[in-house]
């Protein structure tokens, strides 16, 4: 980061919002202890920054609408057929994959604080983290579902998934009418974050 | 406990509003809090139920009104102070612009991020612990108000359900939390009609809970 020194007598926190200070002094505190290493924050960054995202979980929908053994596999043992794809570790140690169809549709939410399937999603969308959608999916899905573009059927049944232990959730949209013969790298360009957490649906753009 | 972060069936939050194309992070600031709460924590310093207590184990006013990286940085001031890293003081001295000794080495070096952050394993106990209930049968979510840490959130208290799955043997956040051990014990799906929790205001369906054997007991 770079700084011009406007304030002589206060040459950091001039430019520096009060929450900004906080984290580069506790930066500060835990590296010069020796607690952290701050090359590794870095790496820490870039990976959830530009390694983990959602294009992985599209890359689990995409073959699993294209390969029936292996959703049969992810719908029975998703840690084990997500991680045949390479995606594994933090905040996804165990997984669930849940099935949308014609007559069900699942949506998940963490309405204690943010649980999130990283390796296949990544970071969770302030959206999915804030007060409305943690007070409101399970109370008002349909509401919620209206608000992402989302119009279900009164004969769909909704089922919420509330995150509220170590399993974490992988919503496997419907495949939409259109897309017959298509290779997995086109599905996979059509699957939204969004269809995976259960908010929306997919279509063909 | 019954702090503002338990948010289910809560109203007046209004709209969910997603943001276009959004990044990732929205200042470095948030990347920074999250590596650094991500690096302290590694080699089992602090278990996340901890983490979770730390940051939930807040003044509601100030709850609502922190950003999620916010909490997560308050959270860690907490966290470091009560494993015994640093003291609250040098919390303090660091804002101030104090220098610190070294006293320990970095459990996560940048050459191992990639191998601590893929190979989590599971968060299982691998031990028989018998299960209380089985899958279809109907059981009722404690009533409770517990001071401490639960996964048990207020809008399932007290309501029947019906065991949809046994996700095998976990830890009991409920005590983990609070270093009084992981209690090894059954967590369940547990599907509760909507009618059940919200009667008419409900808009039909289930809502699925992860609960524990010691969230639970029989409903008939």
């Amino acid at each position: 980061m770079g700084h011009d020194h406007h304030d002589h007598d206060h040459p950091e926190s001039s430019e520096l919002s009060e929450i900004e200070l906080r984290v580069r002094s506790l930066e500060s505190l835990l590296t010069e202890k020796g607690y952290v290493d701050a090359a590794a924050l870095d790496e820490l960054i870039e990976m959830y920054e530009h390694k983990v995202g959602p294009r992985n979980g599209a890359q689990v929908v995409a073959r699993s609408w294209n390969d029936p053994e292996f959703r049969e596999w992810l719908l029975a043992d998703a840690t084990a057929a997500i991680a045949s794809l390479g995606f594994t570790g933090r905040q996804g140690e165990d997984m669930i994959a849940l099935e949308n169809t014609d007559d069900v549709h699942n949506m998940v939410v963490c309405t204690l604080c943010s649980c999130y399937p990283w390796p296949v999603l990544g970071l969770p969308p302030v959206w999915y983290k804030s007060a409305p959608y943690r007070s409101r999916a399970v109370v008002e899905p349909r509401t919620v579902l209206a608000e992402f573009g989302t119009h279900l059927g009164d004969d769909v049944e909704i089922r919420v998934w509330d995150s509220t232990a170590e399993l974490r959730y992988l919503v496997v949209p419907e495949r939409p009418a259109g897309t017959d013969g298509w290779s997995e790298e086109q599905l996979a360009a059509i699957v939204t974050r969004n269809s995976m957490i259960g908010t929306e649906v997919v279509s063909v753009p | 406990m019954n702090g503002a972060h338990d948010m289910g069936g809560s109203h007046g939050f209004g709209p969910v509003v997603a943001e276009e194309n959004e990044p990732v992070f929205h200042a470095r600031w948030e990347a920074r809090a999250l590596a650094l709460t991500l690096a302290a924590g590694v080699g089992g310093r602090w278990n996340i139920d901890m983490s979770r207590f730390a940051r939930e184990d807040t003044a509601p006013a100030d709850y609502m009104s922190r950003s999620y990286y916010e909490t997560w940085l308050y959270g860690l001031e907490k966290l470091i102070v009560q494993q015994g890293m640093v003291r609250s003081q040098e919390v303090a001295d660091a804002l101030d612009g104090g220098s610190f000794e070294p006293v320990a080495e970095p459990r996560l070096t940048a050459e191992r991020v990639e191998v601590a952050m893929t190979a989590g394993p599971t968060n299982r106990i691998d031990i028989d612990v018998s299960p209380t209930y089985t899958v279809g049968q109907t059981v009722r979510a404690r009533a409770s108000a517990p001071r401490g840490h639960t996964r048990l959130p207020r809008y399932a208290r007290g309501h029947v359900g019906v065991i949809d799955r046994d996700h095998g043997v976990f830890p009991f956040p409920d005590t983990n939390a609070h270093g009084a051990g992981p209690k090894p014990q059954h967590v369940y799906s547990v599907r509760f009609d909507a009618a059940e929790l919200w009667g008419a205001d409900g808009q039909g369906g289930s809502v699925y809970v992860d609960l524990w054997d010691d969230h639970l007991e029989p409903a008939s």
